[in-house]
C-alpha cells in the first residue's frame, strides 16, 4: 500500500519537485568522532527547505548523531569532536564552526526528541521556556505564542482549558505533540525530530505524522526514524545510513521504489537490518 | 510427572523454603536488637527526665540548685549555632556540588576534588573542632563565640550537603537538560530554571539530615571552648531602635544542647542527672522533628515530579 501510494506521488511529483528546491542547510564532508569512535564518516548531504527528509538505518548507524550535529548536542558532553561543515542558508554560515555559538545555533534550530521530555511545570510554562529563555517578559506575547504553538502543534482544542494543569497529567502522545509545541514557540528555521513516535501508540503516531505533513508548509524538517512506513508517508527525501557512511540520498520515491544500491534495497525490503 | 518424581519435587522445594524461614528469623532478630536498643534508651531517658519537663524548665537559665536549672541558654545557643550552621553550609554546599556536577570540566583535578569531599565526610568532628580553634577563634579572632561554632559546624555539614546537592542533581535525566539546552538556554538559565528547582527537595533532605547531625554534636564545640555554665543569653538579634538589627549575638559566649547534658552529667547530684535526661528527650525531639521536615519537604516537592 505504501508502495502503491508512493508510486502516485511520483508520478505527480516528478516534475514538481525539482522545480523551487532550495536547500536550507547543507552537510559537507562531515565527520564526527565520539572520543575515539569514528561515528559519522564523511558525510555530504543537502536538506531542502520546507521539505521532511528522513535518515534511516539499522541502530548505530549514525542517523541520531548526524542529526544532533544540527543543534550542536554534542557540545554539551566532553571528548567530542566534529570536522567538515553544516551550511546554513541563506546566511550561508558554517553551524560547527567553533566560532559560532552553539546557542546561537539552538534558537535557530528546534529539536524534538525520541521520549516525550515535558519539564515538570504547567503546560503554558513548558510552551513559553523557549520564549523566557530569549527574555520575553510580555504576558500578552507570551499568551499569543503559546496558543499558536499549541494550535500548530494541534493541541490547543485538548490543553486550552487547563494551561496551568502539570504537563505530566497529559498523555504520551499529547505530551510529545506539547513537546512539538514547545519547539515551534520560538519559529524555528529548522525542525529536528529523533524518533519523535517510537515512545507512542499508532493512534498518537498517525496524529504526530500528520502534523509533520502540516508543518513542512512553513519550516524544513529532518527527522530520524526506525520505522520505515513512517519514512515512506512523511518524507520526501531519504537518506538510507549505515556504520556512519551515507550509503544512498534521494527523493523518498526513488529510495522505497528503485533505489540505486543494493544494499539499500536490501534494507528497505527487510531482508537486511 | 508421575508421582513418584512430583513427590520429589515437592520435598526438594521444601528444603530450599527452609532457608527462607531461617533467613527471615534472623533478619528479624537483627532488626529487633536495633530498633529495641533505640526504644530502650528512648524510654529510659524518658522516665528519668520526664519529671523535668516542665515549661520553665525551658524559660530558667541553668542553676546550683537542680530543681530551678533549665536549658534556656543552651536551647538558645542551639538555635542560633544551627542558623549559622544552615548559613555557611547551604550557599556553599549548594553551590559546589552544582558546580561539579554541572560546570566543572572532567579531569583529574575534578577527580581529586571529588575524592577529597567524599573524604572529608568521614573525617573525626574533633579535628574540625581543632582546625577551627586554631583558625576561626585564634586566627580570625572571632573567639570563643556563636560564630565560630556555627562556622565549624558548617564545614562539618558542608561535605554532606554537597554530596546531597550532587545527588539530587544526578537523579534529574538527562533529557530535561538537553529539552531546556536544545531551546537555546545556556549553562545558567538551565540551572536556575531547572536543575535547582527540580533537585531542591533532595538538596533540603540533605541539609536537614546534616543540621540534624550537627546539633548533637559536642566534641568540636567543646573543642573551640563553648561555656558549660552560661547565665545569660546572646544580644537579641532585633532591636527595637534603629538599626532595628544586630549582630552582637554572633560573638557572644554560648552553650550548645548536648554541652549543657554533658555538664549535668558530670555532676555528682542524682538530681542533675534527672535534668540531663530530659534535656536529652529535648535534643532527640528536635532531631526527629527535623527529620520528619525532611520528609515532608520531600514528599511535598516531589509530588509533581515523576521520572
Amino acid at each position: 500500500m505504501v508502495t502503491a501510494a508512493l508510486q502516485d506521488r511520483a508520478a505527480t511529483n516528478a516534475a514538481v519537485v525539482d522545480e523551487n528546491l532550495q536547500p536550507k542547510a547543507e552537510s559537507v564532508g562531515l565527520n564526527f568522532h565520539y572520543g575515539t569512535f569514528h561515528a559519522l564518516k564523511s558525510i555530504s548531504l543537502p536538506i531542502y527547505e520546507k521539505k521532511v527528509t528522513a535518515l534511516i538505518g539499522p541502530s548505530g548507524c549514525g542517523k541520531s548523531t548526524f542529526l544532533r550535529c544540527f543543534n550542536r548536542m554534542h557540545d554539551l558532553y566532553p571528548g567530542n569532536r566534529y570536522e567538515g561543515e553544516i551550511r546554513l542558508h541563506p546566511d550561508n554560515i558554517n553551524l560547527l564552526n567553533p566560532q559560532v555559538d552553539p546557542i546561537e545555533v539552538r534558537m535557530r534550530i528546534s529539536m524534538v526528541f525520541q521520549k516525550p521530555n515535558p519539564f515538570p511545570k504547567t503546560i503554558y510554562e513548558n510552551v513559553a521556556y523557549g520564549l523566557r529563555v530569549r527574555g520575553v517578559k510580555s504576558r500578552a506575547i507570551l499568551d499569543q505564542k503559546v496558543e499558536e504553538a499549541l494550535r500548530s502543534a494541534a493541541l490547543w482544542d485538548e490543553v486550552k482549558d487547563r494551561l496551568n494543569h502539570l504537563a505530566f497529567n497529559l498523555s504520551g502522545g499529547q505530551q510529545q505533540r506539547m513537546c512539538i509545541a514547545r519547539a515551534l514557540a520560538t519559529d524555528p528555521e529548522i525542525l529536528l525530530f529523533d524518533e519523535p513516535t517510537s515512545a507512542l501508540d499508532p493512534i498518537a503516531t498517525a496524529s504526530i505524522e500528520e502534523l509533520i505533513a502540516d508543518l513542512k508548509m512553513r519550516l524544513t524538517i529532518l527527522i530520524v526514524t526506525h520505522n520505515m512506513q513512517q519514512a515512506a508517508r512523511v518524507s520526501d527525501f531519504t537518506a538510507y545510513m549505515y556504520l556512519g557512511e551515507l550509503i544512498e540520498f534521494d527523493q523518498t520515491e526513488v529510495i522505497f521504489i528503485k533505489p540505486k544500491r543494493q544494499q539499500t534495497e536490501d534494507y528497505i525490503t527487510g531482508r537486511f537490518g | 510427572m508421575n508421582d513418584g518424581s512430583l513427590r520429589e519435587v515437592r520435598q526438594l522445594i521444601a528444603r530450599h523454603k527452609r532457608w527462607d524461614v531461617i533467613f527471615s528469623v534472623l533478619g528479624v532478630v537483627c532488626l529487633m536488637l536495633g530498633v529495641l536498643t533505640f526504644v530502650a534508651l528512648l524510654v529510659d531517658m524518658w522516665v528519668d527526665g520526664f519529671g523535668r519537663l516542665r515549661p520553665e524548665f525551658f524559660t530558667s537559665f541553668p542553676s546550683r540548685k537542680p530543681g530551678q536549672a533549665g536549658i534556656l541558654s543552651a536551647w538558645v545557643g542551639s538555635t542560633l549555632v544551627m542558623f549559622v550552621t544552615a548559613a555557611t553550609a547551604v550557599p556553599l554546599g549548594v553551590a559546589s556540588g552544582i558546580y561539579l556536577e554541572e560546570y566543572a570540566p572532567k579531569n583529574w583535578i575534578t577527580d581529586l576534588i571529588e575524592i577529597n569531599v567524599t573524604n572529608l565526610a568521614g573525617v573525626p568532628s574533633i579535628i574540625y573542632g581543632l582546625l577551627a580553634l586554631g583558625l576561626f577563634v585564634y586566627q580570625f579572632g572571632f573567639g570563643q563565640s556563636v560564630l565560630s561554632a556555627g562556622l565549624t559546624l558548617g564545614l562539618l555539614i558542608l561535605p554532606v550537603v554537597i554530596v546531597a546537592t550532587r545527588e539530587a542533581i544526578r537523579s534529574i535525566p538527562a533529557a530535561i537538560r538537553e529539552g531546556a539546552m536544545a531551546l537555546g538556554a545556556t549553562k545558567w538559565q538551565t540551572t536556575q530554571d531547572h536543575i535547582l528547582p527540580y533537585s531542591l527537595a533532595g538538596i533540603m533532605t540533605g541539609v536537614i539530615i546534616g543540621m540534624a547531625r550537627a546539633i548533637g554534636e559536642t566534641a568540636p564545640v567543646i573543642t573551640i571552648g563553648a561555656l558549660t555554665f552560661i547565665a545569660f543569653l546572646p544580644e537579641a538579634p532585633i532591636k527595637a531602635e534603629p538599626p532595628f538589627v544586630s549582630f552582637e549575638w554572633l560573638f557572644s559566649g554560648f552553650t550548645v544542647m548536648p554541652i549543657q547534658m554533658f555538664n549535668w552529667t558530670s555532676r555528682p547530684e542524682e538530681a542533675f542527672h534527672a535534668n540531663a535526661a530530659a534535656a536529652g528527650v529535648v535534643l532527640v525531639a528536635m532531631t526527629l522533628s527535623m527529620n520528619a521536615l525532611a520528609i515532608f519537604i520531600r514528599y511535598r516537592l516531589r509530588k509533581n515530579i515523576k521520572w
